[in-house]
């Protein structure tokens, strides 16, 4: 594999004042934010940056559609906990990347993103490669600016790292008319940012904390809800902390998964849809609901009006417009979630006695554990994610699409470390695994990648293999491959008596072929003995691996909250 | 219910374009926006007048505007003693003849006519919105050709009242 920023060269900060065409300040710019990484397409509107890019060091990746190279970014800035950085090129290059940005502002992924635009003296001209890139990705943006002067484009980067890494962490867009890349201006990088509207709290109320600390003292059912805010202020140790010394079980969103051991006794699962019968039964007879840097997406919370009936609601969450968004709040707290478990740990923690509570939820556990019938004639996708998780020794970092393949990995995988789960949680994109496996294995170069993608998302940006094999960069993908969209053609069963209206894909590539097309070593299984088989042999090389494993089409995901069902209505919860 | 919300924002290209798609995105209800400079020429004020369900996607309106960058300040001044006004220019049909009575009209509401025309006039008139539709109201028999409307703008008083409630009246 490459070395990230291997190539970098040392060159002194250029001074105040310095005079420079626009895509040297944008250059020099990233420098100063510490760029190592950049994933990126070339167009006619960006020739100038790419040219400074040529000889300034800096590593790029070239994505193979730049949906891939904003994909890409997302793994990188979620395990790096960096901000990802893209450059796309004006019209289609920008409009290719709107799937990455919806899909960074609804998982808070911190992203800058440049565009290239068509010269100042055609916009709105309806020129070649022109959109109104601005326009169309305002609502799926943190923030966004058009550059109109050309030495106003170190504060505009400047601002943008600042706005897209702090508070809640989001995309922002630069979007660069072509002139304003080739002309010149004065170059400045010093000086306070100063956004007056933008003063994100971090700090919580300590009034609120104390009124958390009582709560929890006076609770009978209390349970933490912990979500991607964890992760993102990297909270883990202080959540753990916390849930110990009150002894309050913990239940993960979907995003939040690895921010608390799952293999903790205190751990109930995942909530939700896909969830565990005890986590999801726990929230609803909570008496004290205690969410963490979860946004009660209604995947999570079901319908409503079934939410969590008994319990008061504390609300933890850097955003305070998340608070109160879908769930009424007795405690809402504004601050990180890091910090907010600091304050909790500094209060005197009296500890309510949970014992009947702990006693129900081991009941529970034990009685309705997550279940799947293994056979010896067809290979079941929880026994592949089973056996990945055996042959990783549970510590790879995981990246998927969203469908079936998903949530069995959400299920099986038992993630005990944060930083080692990148998933298209909040838009559900098809085709987010593969490529946001390369950020994550270029964010991380030390730990086993492995993207998990089902045929169908597979498909749709499958080309970014090109990039595997240009960096060598020693992902695994794993094709959970059961000839249709899973989730889809599930859904279909049981909500449309069966009518498997486009969801079937019989007719499928050669996976074997491909891989040796893009030069990568193909291996498939359709038993549990060559599955065993193919993972061992895939962890032991030292390189991509392409693993096809054809796996039981008619197998569903359950336990299921159906929609429009409360949480305590799950179905398949036994065989 | 009908809530009337200021925002000082940044005077910066976009701005309102990034309020309007916000509204949009997040389906409330707008009946007025209007903007303008403030003493400030960096700083616009935006008065929205939203209609809202409840008192809890009244606060949500203020949350998400206050989660823009541009955004400064947000204010929920419904149930302060607020000035508001609206402009509103009317094209009414009028003859000759009947000039005479549409002065007398609209007298008054103190309105002004601001162009005459052999056909028609064009009367300007500030105020709240109800004295705006009590004109239209009025005007419409004659003719209305065309008319225009600013929304809203509103200001808190420089002077609150302090709330009185009844239980100490009694």
């Amino acid at each position: 594999m490459r070395k990230v920023g291997a190539n970098m060269q040392t060159k002194e900060p250029v001074g105040t004042g310095a005079q420079m065409n626009g895509a040297d300040m944008l250059i020099e710019s990233l420098r100063r934010e510490n760029v190592d990484v950049i994933f990126g397409y070339p167009g006619g509107a960006v020739l100038p940056i790419y040219d400074k890019l040529y000889g300034s060091g800096m590593f790029h990746v070239l994505a193979r559609h730049e949906q891939g190279g904003i994909h890409a970014a997302e793994g990188y800035a979620r395990i790096s906990g960096k901000p990802g950085v893209v450059i796309a090129t004006s019209g289609p290059g920008a409009t290719n990347i709107v799937t990455g940005l919806a899909d960074a502002m609804i998982d808070s992924l911190p992203l800058v993103v440049f565009t290239g635009q068509v010269a100042s003296s055609v916009i709105g001209s309806d020129a070649f490669q022109e959109a109104d890139v601005l326009g169309i990705t305002m609502p799926i943006t943190k923030h966004s600016y058009q550059v109109r002067n050309i030495s106003d484009m170190p504060r505009i980067i400047k601002e943008a790292f600042h706005i897209a890494t702090t508070g809640r962490p989001g995309p922002v867009l630069i979007d660069i008319p072509k002139d304003m890349a080739q002309g010149d201006g004065t170059f400045s990088y010093e000086g306070e940012i100063d956004l007056p509207g933008y003063q994100p709290t971090y700090f919580p109320n300590q009034l609120q904390v104390k009124k958390l600390t009582d709560a929890v003292a006076a609770a009978k059912k209390p349970v933490i809800l912990a979500g991607a805010g964890v992760l993102l202020s990297k909270g883990s140790e202080q959540l753990k902390n916390y849930a110990e010394r009150q002894n309050i079980p913990v239940i993960n969103t979907l995003l939040g998964l690895g921010c608390f051991p799952a293999d903790h006794p205190l751990h109930l699962g995942m909530a939700g849809m896909h969830g565990t019968y005890t986590a999801n039964m726990a929230i609803y007879e909570s008496d004290l609901l205690i969410s963490i840097g979860a946004r009660f997406d209604d995947r999570v919370t079901g319908n409503l009006k079934h939410f969590a009936p008994n319990a008061k609601i504390a609300h933890i969450d850097i955003d305070p417009a998340e608070i109160g968004k879908n769930v009424p709040t007795k405690i809402p707290i504004v601050g990180d979630a890091k910090e907010v478990l600091k304050q909790l740990l500094l209060q005197e923690g009296e500890i309510g006695d949970y014992t009947k509570w702990h006693e129900k939820l081991a009941a529970w556990k034990q009685e309705y554990p997550l279940w799947y019938q293994n056979s010896a004639d067809v290979l079941k996708p929880q026994k592949v994610v089973e056996l990945l998780h055996k042959y990783t020794n549970g510590d790879a970092v995981v990246t998927t699409d969203v469908g079936q393949h998903q949530m069995w990995v959400a299920q099986y995988y038992t993630f005990n470390n944060p930083d080692r789960w990148v998933t298209s949680g909040g838009l559900g994109t098809m085709g987010f695994g593969l490529p946001s496996a390369i950020g994550a294995q270029l964010a991380n170069k030390d730990k086993t990648v492995v993207a998990v993608v089902g045929d169908g998302g597979f498909q749709m940006t499958l080309q970014e293999l090109g990039v595997i094999r240009e960096l060598n960069l020693p992902v695994k993908v794993v094709v959970l491959n059961n000839q249709s969209l899973g989730m889809v053609r599930q859904w279909q069963e049981i909500f449309y008596e069966e009518r498997y209206s486009h969801s079937l894909i019989p007719n499928q590539p050669n996976l074997m072929k491909l891989a040796e097309a893009y030069d990568i070593k193909g291996l498939q299984a359709s038993t549990e003995e060559e599955a065993h088989a193919a993972l061992k042999e895939a962890m032991e090389t030292d390189g991509p691996v392409l693993l096809n494993f054809f796996v039981a089409p008619k197998e569903n995901v359950y336990p299921m909250v159906a929609p429009g069902k409360g949480l305590h209505e799950m179905v398949g919860v036994k065989p | 219910m009908k809530r009337i919300i200021t925002a000082t924002v940044l005077n910066r290209a976009g701005v309102l374009n990034r309020v309007t798609g916000l509204f949009t995105k997040r389906n409330f209800n707008i009946e007025s926006i209007s903007v303008g400079h403030t003493e400030s020429e960096d700083v616009s004020r935006m008065t929205f007048v939203v209609n809202v369900e409840h008192d809890n996607a009244a606060e949500q309106v203020i949350k998400q505007l206050n989660k823009q960058i541009d955004v400064l300040k947000v204010q929920d001044i419904t149930d302060q003693a607020v000035v508001s006004r609206e402009l509103a220019l009317m094209k009414v049909a009028s003859t000759p003849a009947s000039r005479n009575e549409l002065y007398a009209v609209i007298e008054p509401f103190r309105a002004t006519i601001i162009d005459v025309s052999r056909d028609s006039l064009i009367i300007q008139v500030t105020g709240e919105s109800s004295k705006i539709e009590a004109m239209i109201d009025l005007l419409q028999p004659y003719g209305l050709k065309e008319v225009t409307r600013t929304g809203t703008v509103a200001v808190p008083r420089g002077t609150q009242k302090a709330a009185t409630k009844l239980s100490s009246i009694i």
